[in-house]
């Protein structure tokens, strides 16, 4: 488990280093992610500790975006002018994006099969 | 000053502290889920990321308790956020032949989606009587954070109201996109998982995983692309609409 969970840390260090490198408008783990993509697909295999390791922290994803959620508390003095007519958008934009993309998405995989 | 006092004033500053209780928030948010999350509209609402971050910002607001001493235990979870989205690459690369077949359809929900996410964030934003800042600020809010609030100060945006507006944004798509799909007959599980990750990016892609791996390994495809074409497409798109 510890040589997986230093696989994960070292591509995330990869991609955070290629990031600022290059000035891509992507967040360094997700080039990472990238990378450990193109590692696995050279190999044309998941070593098993390495899929039991993702498989733990992806199991506790929601856990891991509590801290950031909590920062809410930071902005909410700026919301609370305007709180109504950013709720409301929020809410409305946030469920048209849902609807639109998921219909596309089906519409266009009916379409093509 | 009382023991419980002095007690406190230890305890409120030790990341131990904020460590513990961002674990015992989620685990009893967690549990409230498991028991109570039958029916499918509590499912829904019981969110165990609501339902602990709510619990902790009551905490913080009665105890008076700044974020940054919050954070500095907290911060041994979110820095796991980090090598959990390098590990999205192993359900990415065990649903590859998945995700090569329907390399069309994303394509077309992408660039659909992700004009969606800009254009009805700004126009509700628009309509609901929102100024200049504001609007910027709500341009990319479908995306993760720290994308979304290079580009809203790119847009003449205020960082940090964006980065609330993707929290909610987030927290808010997790929450009602089963039951919202549901409603609409929605349920390819392909379709469904890259929905939330265009709408709901991160928080979204975790809603995923829990409802089904395949929906958990398209959102975060979609989240990781949608990123990047809204990075591209907002500051095009802004001169038309700002």
């Amino acid at each position: 488990m510890l040589a997986a969970f230093t696989t994960l840390l070292l591509c995330q260090l990869a991609g955070e280093l290629m990031v600022r490198l290059s000035g891509l408008p992507v967040p360094g783990p997700v080039l990472g992610m990238v990378l450990l993509a193109l590692g696995l697909a050279w190999r044309r295999q998941i070593p098993p500790a390495l899929r039991t390791t993702s498989g733990t922290l992806l199991a506790y994803l929601p856990l891991l975006f509590v801290p950031a959620g909590t920062g809410i508390l930071e902005h909410l003095a700026r919301v609370r002018a305007e709180f109504f007519p950013l709720a409301l958008t929020v809410l409305g934009s946030t469920a048209l994006t849902l609807v639109v993309t998921a219909w596309v998405f089906q519409a266009v995989a009916r379409r093509s099969r | 000053m009382t023991t419980v006092g002095l007690l406190w004033v230890y305890l409120s500053a030790s990341p131990l502290m904020w460590l513990s209780l961002t674990l015992l928030a989620y685990l009893g948010a967690a549990a409230l889920h498991r028991r109570f999350g039958g029916h499918p509209l509590l499912n829904a609402a019981l969110n165990p990321v609501l339902i602990a971050v709510t619990g902790l910002i009551g905490v913080l607001v009665l105890t008076e308790t700044p974020y940054r001493t919050y954070f500095d235990g907290a911060q041994f979870v979110h820095f796991l956020l980090g090598p959990a989205t390098v590990a999205l690459a192993v359900p990415l690369i065990e649903n590859l032949e998945r995700v090569r077949r329907a390399l069309v359809p994303m394509a077309a929900a992408l660039v659909a989606g992700s004009l969606t996410g800009i254009v009805s964030a700004v126009g509700l934003g628009a309509l609901f009587g929102g100024g200049a800042e504001t609007l910027a600020s709500l341009a990319p809010k479908s995306v993760t954070t720290p994308i979304a609030m290079a580009v809203s100060e790119r847009l003449g945006g205020l960082a940090s109201l964006t980065a609330a507006l993707v929290i909610a944004t987030g927290i808010l798509g997790a929450v009602i996109a089963v039951p919202l799909l549901d409603r609409l007959g929605l349920v390819d599980l392909r379709a469904r998982g890259f929905a939330i990750g265009t709408a709901a990016h991160g928080v979204g892609t975790a809603r995923a995983f829990q409802i089904d791996p395949v929906a958990g390994t398209f959102s975060g495809v979609a989240m990781a692309l949608n990123g990047l074409l809204t990075a591209l497409l907002a500051p095009l798109l802004a001169s038309w609409l700002l």
